[in-house]
Parts: C-alpha cells; structure tokens; sequence
C-alpha cells in the first residue's frame, strides 16, 4: 500500500512537470503545425530568466515578502514570452510556414543551437542558485511520504495550465477561432481571420509555457547550461504518446509516463531509462497517431 | 595562361599570399620551438556540464601556478626555479566539450599545428580512453590530469602518455574503509549513481570493498539515473522508502547539487547516511545546503582536506586562489595542480640529463616514467601501468558547517596512503578489491 501510494505521488508530481514543459510543445504544433526543437532552449531560458528574477528580488529587499518571489518566477517567463516570441515567430518561423516540415525542423534546430549559445553569452556557464522558493512553503507529511510542499504546487500549477488551455481553446470565442485555424487555416482566412496574429499568439502562449517550466523547475536544480537537452526529448515522448497537437493528450501522456517511470524506480531500476521508451512503443503499436489524435484524411 | 588581367592577378598574389603564408609558417614553427619557451596544450571543460564543477576551476588553478612559475621564486623548492627549467611556459587552453571524435582533432591541431611541446588535459573518461593511441602515433608526449577510468593503462599500454592523478578506484576504498574505521552503522546500503561507466563503476567498487570490509553489509537498491537528469523526486522516495544505513553516490556537478537541494528538504540525509564520493567540488556553491554529518570525499587528499592537511606549498597556492576567485579551490584545481608540477619536475629532471636543452618528447617520457614529487595534495608516485599512472594519498571527511565564519568545514578527516587505497603495480584494481586488497600498506 505504502508502495503503490509513493508510485502515484511521485508518478502525478513528475508528471505534473511533464505536462508543464510538454504542453507548449504540443500547442505550437496543433495550431503552427511546427515541430519546434527550440523547446528545449526557451524552457531553459525560462530557468535563467526566473533565477535572475528570484535573485533580483530577494536583493531588492524581497526577504520581507518571500513568496513574492513565485511571482517573480512567473514574471520572469512571461518576460521571455514576450521577447522571444514575437521576435521568433514575426523574424524567422514565419517566413518558413509553406516549406517542408523537414525544413522548419531544421530552422528551430537551428534556433536551438543559437539559443544554447545566446545563454552563456548572457549568464555564463557558472550555474545559478535560486532555491529559496523550493523550501518556502515547508514540507507536507502523508502518512509515511514525507514531501516538499513545492511539488504539489507543481501539481496545481499544472491542472492550472491544463484548465485554461483548455476552457481558453474551448470555451472562449478566440480560442474556437484559434481551432478553426488548426481545422482548416485558407478557409479560416477566407472567413476573415487574421491567421497571422493567431500564429503569433499560440506561438507566445507556447514559449511562455516552456519557459514557465523552467522556471517552475529552476529552484529545483543548479540552473546551468545545456539544461534544455534532456527536456526536449522527454517533452516528445510526452506529445507523440498523447498525440502531437492534443492538449487532453500531452496531459495523459505526461501522467503515463509519469507513473510508469515511477513504478520503474521504485520496483525495477533498470527499466528507468527505458521504461518511458517502452511506453511510447506500446502506443504507438496500438495508436500510431497518438493516444488523443484523429486520423486525418489526407488534403490533396 | 588566362587572358583576363584580373585573374593574372589574382592567380599572382594567390601565389605570393602562399608562399607569405609559408614563411610565417616557418618563422612560426621556429617561434613555438624556440628554447626559451615550453607551450602546454590544455584542455578541459569550459562550457558544458563539466566547466563549472572540473574544467573552470582546474583552469584558473592552471593559470595561477603557471603565473606564479613564470615569476619564479613564489613557490618552495623545489618549484622556486623561473618556468620549468628557465623556459617560460606558454599555455594554450581548449575546450574539451564536443566529445571524443573532436578531441582527437583537437589534439591533433595542438601536437601538428600549434607544435605545443606538451599536451596536458581530459576530464572525460571517455576522452582519455581516445586521446591515447592518437598521442602514441604521433609520439607527443601527453599528460591526462582529471579523468577516472582505470581502463587507460589498465586494458592499455603507451609509451607517451602518463596519467598524473589516481583512477577512481581508490575513492571507494577509501570510502567503505572510512565506514569501517569509523563504526558507521552500514546494515544495508543502497546507491544512486549516473548511468554511465563513471556512475557504474564506483557502484560496483563500492559494492566490492563493501563486501570484504564488513561482508554483513548487504547492498539494496541501485538507480542509475540518466546523466543531466536533474530531477530526483522518484529516486530520493526511493531511497527514503529503502531505509538504507548508508546511501551511496559518485554524482558530482549540477547533478549532485540538485541531488542535495531536493533530498535536503525531503530528509534523507535525517533517514540515512550519505556518502559523496567525489563531492567536496559542490560544497562552495552550496554552502550550507550542503547538510552537516555527509561524507564526502575529494578524489584525492584536495580541496578542503589538503587545507587541514597544508604544506607551505598548499598555503601558498590556497591563499592565492581564494585571493583571486574569492572561493576556495576544490579538487579540479589540486589535479590541474599536481599535473602542472609534475611535468614541470619531468622537464627539469629531462633538462639534467641531457645538458640543460629543451627536452624531446622521448626524454621528457623516459623522466615522468616512475617519477614522484611533492604536490598541495600530497607525494604523487607514477608507480602504475609499469610508471605511466600515478597513485596518491586520499583523504574522506565528514561535513560540518561552521556558523562561527560561515564556511563549511570537514571534521573527522581521515588520511590514507596511497598504498593503502590504490591497488600494486600489474593487477587490476577491481581484482585486488576482490582479493581482498593484498599487500595493501595502510600504515
């Protein structure tokens, strides 16, 4: 019992961090249809900017008001989704959309190269320290599990982001015209949207949610250069398992993937690594599209 | 003959541009060959994962001993004398990052083109497995200073290269005989180590000598997370939910300071024992997130337990580097430290011999084979891999932070000789784990 309730705790708080740093991703894809491999970066520049941001704060007299310091985390991301979006999207991903997939792969690839760069031009490669926000809010004790009260804000912040994207795409009139774009972009057009600021928009909403992971993540770790890496990869499991494109998706994915690894962890170690592969295969065996994503009839 | 003018000229001063090229070519090869300078290729992390816990600071420990030896006379004999040997040494540094494929070019660059009398680098076990064959071939003599894997002279044999600190054997050692000597309670213990040789093998030297120095000790869980992973919320549950006495790791970097910011909180160091066999390279950063009573090691007698062990030498260099870098210096700077004095007794001791010339690359290979020197973190002795692999003293200690000056201090440092923890010349260290450590000299 003990077992398998440390196997879902730990499975929904990885999780939770999966679905975070994942949901961009997927965004970006459903509405730009742009596989960006530049996810990786701006999570980790979302770390950067919110070290910076927590370290300015506390500097600037924040140890009167501790927990402002969340809201310099978040400000810090926003503030990289809305220099890195427009300038991304409206610079260079825009002059690319009627290429081949294969070509804007390698344009974010590109960007990723830079970006990677661009960070220890800007904050070295000396890690920066921001765990102060980790321990602010004390520990939580379930019976035996014994927690750090930050990883179920992880959670809620989480469910947070997974209810407004979704009540924003589904419930709201902009974003019922953000999923007429994503059904049919030249009709949508002719209808009299203005794909292009739709574009932008998802795009910004996209980076601000990987750098939101980030900077979610950084009072975790040492924040340090070539962070983003392993991000990416993870992040596309995640979304090829819920279906690129499906928020519903990426959300059970990332909580599949989650639990999976932590039943891994905890009742068979070696599988860790694989086990997230492994889980992956299984559905695609089974859902070559995704466990969330319709087939689609080809255009011709 | 082209009839276009402009090409005539062009093919002209292409033609003249090559053969300027040419002479400053020559003219460069006699300025890098000349007798009054010694040029070292370093290379080490300057960026990646690596830069900021090993390759940075072993750098600016290079830097500031090389000064320091240009200047002459800073340090104690026998390193009082101008540069190695009156030559002014000339230090040429390199990114390590990239992996072994650009390492090998990289080397090729600094021994072909940049002609450096000396190659000394690699942090990157990987790297050193690579660099030597290359070296051979090329007959350039090069010293790997950092990296850990016993495979180099162990599975190997080369003429030209000499690795200038222990293998990684020895941190195990030291450690299980730190819990024996120490009376720490170890009934189980369980391990959480990166997913690579690095990570595997100090779990399976530690499980080896656990099993001959207290073989009631039963080894539990082994996670091996990914490399870089940087979240450790499943494995620390893990381990809490283990129970083990002892809780064994060989992290090091960015991974285990995230390791120590997320366990902290969540009590495991309260629940086990902690045992960082190579972690004193966190601690300045961490300060005092890094819980009291953790065992630490520092591959080697460096960093904080050189300190508590200090020669005038060690002062000197400690004193010189907080001043500079406003830290103390961990143990990337003591190998960069101990590989720079060791060459620099190899090219003096060369230098005697054969009349006070440059030394070649064989003559500096013929006096670095066998060779021992003082260095901050205690006498180095190239006794392994017939004189090509150094061994040296270690040292553990545990944690504990002083609120008094606000530094972290070590506090029941044990010392070991480097007989005691590094395995004779001609067996294999994890072979001479098994046999039960024979003819170990631990007095």
């Amino acid at each position: 019992m003990e077992l398998l309730a440390y196997i879902l705790v730990d499975g929904l708080i990885y999780g939770a961090w999966l679905f975070i740093v994942s949901v961009g991703l997927t965004l970006v894809f459903g509405v730009l249809n742009i596989l960006n491999l530049a996810h990786g970066s701006l999570y980790a520049i979302g770390a950067y900017a919110a070290a910076s941001a927590v370290g300015a704060y506390f500097a600037l007299g924040g140890d009167a008001f501790p927990l402002g310091s969340y809201v310099a985390m978040i400000g810090g991301a926003a503030i990289v989704a809305l220099v890195l979006g427009p300038l991304l999207e409206r610079g260079l991903l825009r002059h690319f959309y009627d290429r081949d997939h294969v070509i804007i792969v390698l344009v974010t690839y590109g960007v990723f190269l830079i970006l990677e760069d661009v960070m220890k031009l800007i904050w070295g490669v000396t890690p920066l320290f921001v765990s102060e926000p980790y321990s602010l809010l004390g520990n939580v004790e379930l019976g035996p599990l014994y927690y750090v009260a930050y990883d179920f804000l992880v959670i809620a912040v989480a469910i947070l982001v997974g209810l407004v994207v979704w009540f924003t795409l589904n419930r709201t009139r902009r974003g019922k015209v953000v999923l007429a774009v994503i059904h049919d972009r030249e009709m949508s057009q002719t209808m009299g949207v203005n794909v292009d600021r739709v574009f932008m928009v998802s795009f910004v909403a996209g980076v601000f949610l990987a750098a939101l992971g980030g900077a979610l993540t950084a009072p975790m770790i040492s924040v340090s250069p070539g962070i983003g890496v392993n991000v990416i990869i993870i992040a596309f499991a995640v979304v090829i398992i819920g279906g690129l494109g499906s928020i519903e998706g990426a959300a059970i994915g990332a909580v599949f993937v989650g639990i999976a690894r932590a039943a891994s962890v905890h009742l068979l170690p070696e599988a860790e690594l694989f086990i997230i592969y492994l889980v992956m295969a299984g559905v695609l065996v089974f859902r070559p599209e995704g466990l969330f994503q319709k087939t689609q009839a080809r255009k011709i | 003959m082209s009839k276009n003018p402009w090409r005539r000229f062009a093919g002209k001063a292409g033609s003249g541009l090559i053969a300027a090229a040419a002479m400053l070519g020559i003219a460069g090869i006699g300025a890098s060959k000349a007798e009054d300078t010694f040029k070292i290729g370093v290379v080490t992390f300057l960026s990646g994962g690596a830069a900021e816990s090993f390759g940075v600071p072993a750098w600016n420990g290079g830097k500031l001993l090389i000064d320091m030896l240009n200047k002459g006379g800073v340090l104690p004999a026998p390193y009082d004398k101008k540069g190695f040997g009156g030559m002014m040494i000339d230090a040429i540094p390199v990114d390590e990052a990239g992996g072994a494929t650009k390492q090998v070019q990289e080397f090729r660059n600094l021994v072909q083109r940049e002609k450096v009398d000396t190659v000394l680098g690699y942090v990157s076990s990987g790297d050193c497995l690579a660099i030597p064959p290359v070296a051979d071939e090329l007959k350039a003599f090069t010293i790997l200073y950092d990296c850990g894997t016993p495979r180099v002279f162990e599975e190997g044999s080369y003429e030209y290269v000499f690795r200038t600190a222990a293998h990684a054997a020895m941190d195990n050692i030291s450690l299980a005989k730190y819990m024996k000597s120490r009376g720490i309670k170890v009934e189980t213990f369980a391990g959480i180590n990166q997913d690579y040789a690095w990570g595997q093998d100090s779990w399976a030297d530690f499980v080896a000598s656990m099993s001959n120095l207290s073989p009631d000790a039963k080894a539990g869980t082994a996670l091996f997370p990914k490399i870089f992973a940087g979240q450790y919320g499943t494995e620390i549950s893990a381990l809490i939910r283990e129970r083990a006495d002892v809780v064994h790791s060989s992290l090091w970097g960015g991974d285990l300071q995230a390791f120590v910011l997320q366990a902290g909180p969540r009590g495991l160091f309260e629940r086990s024992q902690v045992a960082f066999a190579a972690g004193d390279h966190v601690i300045p950063q961490l300060g005092n997130k890094m819980p009291d009573g953790t065992i630490i090691g520092a591959r080697g007698m460096n960093g904080l337990a050189a300190k508590a062990h200090a020669t005038e030498l060690t002062n000197i260099l400690w004193e010189a580097y907080e001043k500079e870098y406003g830290t103390f210096p961990v143990q990337a700077p003591f190998r960069m430290w101990q590989g720079i004095l060791g060459l620099k007794s190899a090219v003096e001791k060369a230098m005697e011999a054969n009349g006070g010339k440059k030394p070649s690359d064989e003559e500096l290979a013929a006096a670095m084979k066998g060779l021992e020197w003082e260095a901050p973190s205690g006498k180095i002795q190239m006794v392994l891999g017939d004189g090509h692999q150094a061994i040296q003293p270690n040292a553990i200690g545990t944690t504990k932070w002083d609120t008094a000056t606000n530094k972290m201090t070590l506090i029941d440092i044990e010392y070991y000789a480097a007989e005691c923890v590094n395995p004779p010349n001609g067996i294999k260290a994890v072979d001479w784990i098994k046999a039960g450590f024979p003819g170990a000299k631990c007095d």
